[in-house]
């Protein structure tokens, strides 16, 4: 309805709508109904994810971070600490005084849990210092002046620099101790980060191993998936049809059945190692290991992680016409070097969303090398869970996980840099 | 179709609404979480059946594999679902100084039947700030009678002797319990593993001990795996809970045999996480479940030793296979002779540091 007002110079005025509202405004109004139309048709579906996905997450890396619980327990302590360093030798007498009284008052109020606490806390950083700080808290009520040998009778670790470095670092509600922790270092009593006890060293390599299991997962599913994903997209629709059912099958069934068939199929006493027996290609007694190990692993995880390689692959070989290879091939190109020359380039995209994906999913498997893994087929994503589930110590599992979500980041960025996200394809 | 649709959504509405008004009407029922398997079992017969006939108040029983983890997160979510929980006695101790369960006093729990405080007729180390025991059960190793016809093992040096007694081994993939066998293999005696423990040369003599069996070693988490294993002949020998294997034995006729030599034994206690919604009933039950009749009850169905002397005499025969249960407990005098107590203490000190360096031997 708009009309173009001509004025007397014969020049085009402001564009009006026939109630006379500028056009723009009302190009501007209607515009904005839409947004608000399609952003309501999304609400529900953000709403959602941010109350079960981004903010649960946020909150689990905030905890790797913040850590206020021995600030909250020891405030005076702290303070008494202030102008401390392990530099000067064990702390002034009035520290072992606040400590004694604070732990007398946390024992008193035991039932809340701040004791039991603030004993384990310190003690993910100094083994051994649970017991020094309960067994202190039970009789500290009674000690007196001075309080700095009657802090030591009551438990050896009181003399030691590391132990009250310990409370000190803690001390700082923001800490990146648990970072730290996560990539095999700690800060000594005198604040340098030095590497954690050659035992104890277990996480980088960890991550290193994940990421090398899933490449291999990776490659092993694009090795396998490609040829499938090619003769699904070149066979008839009859015969495709039939074929991706046996792509859909195993890709519906859970997770878990898959898992365990695979243990039923290769267990030592399993079918594969009975047929290999049968056949007289291993001897009874020296029935191969192909589970509860690194292989084990990687055998199942290719399997339940193929059709995410097929399925991207297909939909893309699905759009390349047929009518490319038979040009190269009718200018004369050999079948393979029309094939890799004008075939394998266009299937490029599938292959990229394919290796992103399984990749991805590869690295944050958690319960089929949980089962199968024995003991050199664990991921991270099984220590993440040993934290949360076992020690407590989820600060730790927090940490860890913090590094593997910057992990798969950096890969999406990588992504995004060498292929671009808009060519990703998922069919 | 549109008609459908919404009758259908009226019919679920009223199914709802009056499901909810029925669910209030009748007491709540108690959610009692507990390690599944023969085990809950012997609980379901001993005290949840006769629990809900006497007051009317339905059980229901959840399935979890140890640890604090969901009573934490239970906890500090401030959303309590579970009532009661049949926890490991260093979860209890932990749980209790954490302030993640609710303070038990003692005073409440019924006397023996010949008049005995509660307090003298527990055993003793079995009741806590936070909990009641029920149980002692013992971690001991089991092997397959058909693999060893010529000698069969017989003390824990045998578990870790791979010449002797060739084949695969199962263990529970932890440093508890694993660290004191390998002691006791190595020739320290069980009242001085903890002692040599404590020192970093105990710690690696014990990992050193391991390292001579690890590549024959498959690890197990859940208490019903090693018997399966076993059945699977996956494994020739495994450590395991002594009343999984004896569930194995008696009821399912499976040719294992238990060795006791250097067994280490724990209890199995009652909590109540804080802020549990049926608070009062979970007490009842405890209450009624501890008392001498029901912890010798439960040693009908499964061989773990009551933890009330009084409940020892009234100890029968297995309430299906019909076997005497006296002999097959972890106490019992026979099998007692090299046992060792877990030391809770040495474990809430030390664990975090010992799982770590466990799990680095592992990967290594």
């Amino acid at each position: 309805m708009a009309q173009i007002a001509i004025g007397d110079a014969g020049k085009p005025e402001r564009l009006t709508t026939a109630d006379g509202t500028p056009l723009k405004q009302a190009l501007g109004r209607v515009e904005f109904r839409a947004k608000t139309r399609a952003f309501l048709l999304v609400a529900p579906l953000l709403v959602f994810l941010s109350i079960t996905f981004l903010f649960p997450i946020g909150q689990m890396l905030f905890r790797s971070l913040h850590d206020p619980l021995v600030s909250g327990v020891l405030p005076n302590t702290l303070a008494t600490l202030e102008d401390w360093s392990a530099e000067d030798g064990l702390p002034p007498e009035e520290a072992f005084a606040a400590l004694a009284q604070e732990l007398a008052l946390a024992r008193e109020n035991r039932f809340s849990g701040d004791l039991g606490r603030v004993a384990t806390r310190l003690n993910y950083e100094k083994p051994g210092i649970r017991s020094a700080v309960t067994r202190t808290a039970r009789s500290a009520a009674r000690m007196e002046a001075p309080f700095k040998e009657a802090m030591i009778e009551a438990d050896a670790d009181w003399g030691k620099l590391e132990s009250w470095a310990t409370i000190q670092r803690l001390g700082n509600v923001y800490n990146a101790v648990q970072y730290l922790a996560a990539v095999d270092r700690r800060y000594n009593e005198f604040g340098d980060i030095v590497m954690q006890a050659e035992q104890r060293q277990i996480y980088v390599q960890l991550f290193g191993r994940t990421l090398w299991m899933s490449l291999l997962v990776t490659s092993m599913a694009l090795l396998l998936g490609f040829p499938i994903s090619y003769l699904l997209a070149t066979q008839p629709t009859r015969v495709s049809n039939v074929l991706m059912i046996l792509v859909l099958l195993p890709f519906w069934t859970s997770l878990l059945v898959r898992t365990t068939s695979w243990i039923v199929l290769l267990q030592s006493e399993g079918v594969l190692n009975d047929i290999l027996v049968w056949i007289g290609l291993v001897g009874d007694n020296d029935r191969i290991q192909m589970i509860y190990n690194q292989t084990g692993t990687v055998i199942a995880m290719t399997q339940i992680l193929l059709p995410f390689m097929v399925l991207p692959l297909f939909s893309v070989m699905k759009t390349i016409s047929p009518s490319h290879m038979r040009a190269a091939q009718s200018l004369g190109a050999p079948r393979f070097q029309a094939f890799w020359k004008v075939y394998a380039p266009q299937t490029l995209p599938g292959v990229g969303a394919g290796c992103l994906l399984v990749f991805i999913l590869a690295i944050g498997y958690y319960i089929t090398p949980a089962l199968v893994g024995g003991q050199d087929g664990q991921m991270i994503s099984n220590f993440i869970a040993f934290h949360m589930q076992s020690s407590l110590n989820w600060g730790l599992a927090a940490a860890l996980g913090g590094i593997l979500l910057a992990g798969v980041l950096a890969l999406y960025w990588l992504y995004n840099k060498l292929v671009g996200v808009e060519r990703l394809t998922l069919g | 179709m549109k008609h459908m649709l919404r009758t259908t959504t009226a019919a679920l509405a009223v199914v709802a609404v009056t499901g909810f008004a029925a669910g209030a009407a009748k007491a709540d029922p108690l959610t009692v979480v507990s390690w599944g398997g023969a085990y809950t079992k012997s609980q379901v017969e001993a005290y949840h059946k006769p629990f809900t006939e006497q007051t009317g108040i339905e059980i229901v029983s959840a399935d979890y594999n140890g640890g604090l983890a969901e009573v934490k997160a239970q906890v500090e979510a401030g959303n309590v679902t579970w009532d009661l929980v049949d926890v490991e006695l260093s979860d209890a101790v932990r749980g209790c100084d954490e302030g993640l369960l609710e303070p038990l006093d003692h005073a409440m729990l019924p006397p023996a039947p010949d008049g005995t405080a509660a307090a003298d007729d527990f055993l003793e180390g079995t009741l806590h700030d936070c909990a009641v025991a029920t149980i002692v059960w013992s971690t001991i190793y089991a092997y397959d009678t058909t693999k060893f016809s010529d000698a069969a093992p017989s003390s824990m040096a045998d578990f870790f002797d791979l010449e002797g007694f060739p084949g695969k081994r199962g263990m529970r993939r932890t440093p508890k319990a694993n660290l004191e066998f390998a002691l006791i293999a190595d020739g320290v005696p069980a009242g001085e593993v903890y002692e040599v423990l404590s020192t970093p040369e105990g710690v690696d003599r014990a990992f050193a001990k391991l390292d001579t069996i690890k590549d024959e070693v498959i690890w197990w988490e859940a208490g019903a795996q090693p018997p399966q294993m076993l059945a699977d002949g996956e494994v020739a020998m495994t450590t395991a809970y002594n009343g999984r294997v004896f569930n194995a034995i008696a009821a399912e006729g499976k040719p294992f045999e238990i060795v006791w030599d250097g067994q280490v034994w724990d209890l199995d206690l009652w909590v109540i996480p804080r802020g549990a919604p049926n608070k009062e009933t979970a007490l009842e039950f405890i209450k009624f479940s501890t008392d001498t009749q029901r912890l010798a009850d439960q040693a009908s169905w499964i061989s773990y030793g009551p933890a009330r002397k009084s409940s020892v005499p009234l100890i029968g025969t297995h309430a299906e296979a019909g076997v005497e249960m006296g002999p097959h407990m972890p106490t019992a005098p026979e099998n007692f002779g090299n046992a060792l107590q877990n030391d809770f203490l040495f474990w809430a000190d030390y664990q975090d540091e010992l799982n770590e360096r466990f799990n680095a031997w592992l990967v290594n």
